[in-house]
């Protein structure tokens, strides 16, 4: 074979392409996976995983320096001296905010799947039957069944833990042991159980953190430095799990530096043969053919190659066909919740830093309940003793407040919320062609708000926060009304929706473009709506399953 | 501070009572500030100045059964941070704090603050520390900080942070190795130093 022709070529090494590496190599694929940034290796480069505070020398906080160097990243909590070259070089890589989007990247080996929350939950049918319920969107080509056997698949493999709770809107999974709850967490959960009578549960979150060894890796550790990268493997990323699993079948490629410019399609196959790369260091342009292509460069990512590969014949892209390319963007809407003290439990701790939370599934629209807008949220939060930062009100400076600080003070439980968004067909991101970044190349336009849908919803996840944490006996209970601005969820969706109809969709119900049988969308991009749990779970599964079928497909010479 | 911390909001929402985590928040704050050193001028401390420093975060966090602020190098610490962190109001707030004190010590003692002895240090120090919580507590947002909450936030986060902090004053363990959600405490048993 020549060196620049493998069966299958798969743009991007975050969750998503991670995933594709591993599953299309394990089913003898000669695989090259494409990176547009620099490698990081797995425990080598996790510069600052072992650092004790102290070796921060702003002990984890921002300089102006960097404020001024990340005017998107700082807008929240991403930004810190920790980790700050896991995230993207901004001046390198501008974007327009026609709209406010806070669009957080990493563009390395692993993307963001070395800095993720790693909350890990299942799609019901309850969401993949919303858009068709209540008419937004178009219809899901799939059901949850189609999914279930590949959420088994991917969470036996990636180490979910978690409990089994039998929530109907929250299917169980493939467990690891659930991590524990505080003591303040439990009777929370059993006080909000018992005053909604079963109508809501507070439960352990569900993370893809080790709570026991799975071959080739190390249980979490419970240093909750998840985002530093973990030297144990104790968390899923593509560089504890996939990678290693794809590099082990001898199939595999990694090429760094590979920024992806366009996907070569070819007028007479109506296939993509290959892709154009632009060596992000040394500016030289180089073709990869292949037979199957997975597209896995991130939701906008993955939208902007699109957009500018086969331009001869779609002016706006391929899969632009539909007038869909680049719309239905959605997100989470988080930075809206509630927190308070919790009187008592003195003598009561815990023990080591638990890289998780808990989790109140979504409740609201269920069950015959109708509010005044459609779908829902879900909250995450904790509960945990105060540490030194708190404010002694009693104490002014010296040996007393010095020696008060010494001990842990008051329990508070707090929560925030996670809510749906809707796609909106002119929720969108197209080319900017008036700005370059620094190869050149166009850049992303993003143009997104919430709606008056998602603006209804937040009133009852600011209410709704109160009113559960004061059920629950919590008091001083303070309700936060903060910033939704779309992009803060880091959970970008839709640009490239799945659909049962060409004319109303980019994607068919195999993540195929339809345009395109031979290129194969898994990241966000594929999603149709955005149901209100962490979405990285279903994009390993249907990942999984996209390349179970073009395998298939492709042995049986139809691709 | 990772994703969950920033979403559990009770930090935040707490966030205008908790001393010490401000250093961190305040960073969000001043997007439309002229932040670069060239705008304000660089700013420099001496050796002088670094001693002056320790001075008054041993006063504010005194070695007791444990070191003290001085030990664990709080006033090169707040150099630190003064001059990467802060924006230019902060740092001229600061800078001019740094002054007030050895003029109020002048005042009430006839001495430099560093002539003062350690008694005279604290009661000069928890009069001012009375004096910011009154104007804190009249705060309106945009006023300038007052420069000892600045001080005082820079001791704590520096001391309870740095390596004598976090092993002698709290307790803390690298790898923990497990969790256990729900165990007993005991008065007098020190806090973890890390979340």
């Amino acid at each position: 074979m020549p060196e620049n022709v493998f069966d299958a070529i798969v743009i991007g090494s975050g969750i998503s392409g991670g995933w594709a590496a591993k599953e299309l190599t394990e089913k003898g694929l000669k695989t090259i996976m494409l990176e547009r940034g620099r490698n990081i290796e797995h425990i080598r480069d996790y510069t600052n995983a072992t650092k004790d505070p102290w070796e921060f020398p702003h002990r984890g906080g921002r300089t102006q320096e960097m404020i001024k160097d990340y005017p998107v990243l700082k807008r929240d909590y991403p930004l810190s001296e920790t980790n700050l070259d896991y995230w993207v070089n901004e001046k390198e890589s501008p974007y327009t905010e026609i709209k406010r989007f806070d669009w957080f990247r990493g563009y390395h080996v692993g993307g963001r799947s070395l800095m993720w929350g790693r909350q890990s939950y299942r799609w019901s049918d309850l969401d993949f039957e919303a858009n068709a319920k209540d008419g937004h969107g178009v219809d899901w080509p799939i059901r949850y069944k189609d999914i279930a056997p590949w959420y088994d698949h991917v969470e036996k493999f990636a180490g979910i833990s978690g409990s089994k709770e039998g929530l109907p809107q929250l299917p169980d999974g493939q467990f690891l042991p659930p991590m524990d709850m505080t003591c303040v967490e439990k009777d929370v959960a059993a006080r909000i159980k018992e005053h909604y009578k079963g109508q809501r549960a507070m439960i352990i979150g569900r993370t893809a953190n080790l709570t026991k060894a799975i071959p080739d890796r190390t249980p979490c550790q419970f240093r909750n430095k998840c985002a530093l990268g973990c030297p144990f493997g104790g968390y899923f990323s593509t560089q504890s799990s996939t990678l290693p699993a794809a590099r082990k079948t001898g199939n595999l490629t990694v090429r760094p530096w590979s920024i992806v410019t366009k996907i070569l399609y070819d007028k007479d196959t109506k296939k993509a043969s290959g892709v154009e790369v632009l060596d992000a260091q040394n500016n030289q342009t180089y073709v990869y053919k292949a037979k199957i292509i997975f597209l896995n460069a991130s939701t906008l990512n993955s939208a902007w190659i699109l957009m500018n590969s086969a331009t001869d014949i779609w002016p706006d892209g391929l899969g632009s066909s539909s007038g869909e390319l680049g719309h239905n963007l959605m997100d989470h809407h988080l930075g809206i919740g509630a927190g308070g003290t919790v009187e008592g439990y003195e003598d009561k701790y815990y023990y080591g830093r638990r890289a998780n939370g808990i989790y109140i599934p979504r409740y609201r629209n269920l069950n015959g309940e109708k509010r005044d807008y459609v779908r829902g949220f879900g909250y995450q939060g904790s509960g945990s003793r105060q540490g030194w930062s708190r404010n002694v009100a009693e104490l002014n400076i010296g040996a007393d407040l010095k020696e008060a600080l010494t001990e842990p003070g008051t329990w508070s439980m707090g929560m925030g919320g996670f809510g749906e968004i809707l796609p909106y067909h002119d929720n969108k991101v197209t080319l900017d062609k008036s700005r370059k970044d620094k190869w050149g190349l166009n850049i992303l336009a993003i143009d997104c708000e919430l709606k008056e849908n998602e603006l209804k919803m937040r009133k009852d996840m600011l209410a709704d926060a109160i009113e559960m944490l004061e059920a629950a006996g919590v008091k001083n209970v303070k309700g936060r009304d903060g910033d939704g601005t779309p992009g803060r969820g880091i959970h970008e969706m839709g640009t490239a929706r799945m659909g049962k109809d060409p004319k109303t969709s980019v994607l068919n119900k195999w993540n195929q473009v339809w345009d395109a049988p031979n290129v194969f969308v898994t990241d966000g991009s594929f999603m149709t709506s955005a149901s209100c749990v962490n979405p990285s779970l279903t994009y390993m599964a249907m990942t999984a399953r996209a390349v179970d079928y073009a395998v298939s497909e492709l042995k049986k010479k139809n691709l | 501070m990772n994703r969950r911390e920033a979403l559990s909001t009770v930090a935040l929402i707490l966030g205008g009572t908790i001393v010490g985590a401000n250093a961190f928040l305040e960073g969000c704050t001043p997007a439309d500030k002229k932040t670069t050193p060239e705008a304000g001028g660089a700013i420099t401390f001496s050796n002088d100045d670094i001693a002056y420093l320790d001075e008054i975060a041993e006063t504010i966090i005194p070695a007791t059964s444990t070191p003290g602020a001085k030990a664990a190098k709080v006033g090169t610490f707040m150099t630190v941070m003064v001059k990467d962190c802060y924006t230019d109001d902060d740092q001229k707030t600061f800078m001019n704090g740094m002054k007030q004190i050895n003029e109020e010590s002048k005042k009430k003692f006839n001495k430099t603050f560093m002539e003062a002895d350690a008694k005279q240090r604290t009661e000069l120090l928890t009069e001012l520390d009375k004096q910011t919580r009154q104007s804190m507590a009249n705060e309106k947002p945009g006023d300038p900080k007052p420069y000892f909450r600045l001080m005082k936030e820079l001791t704590l986060l520096g001391y309870f942070t740095s390596e004598v902090g976090a092993t002698q004053a709290l307790r803390y363990v690298a790898v923990p190795g497990r969790y256990e959600g729900c165990i007993p405490y005991k008065k007098g048993d020190k806090a973890w130093a890390t979340a």
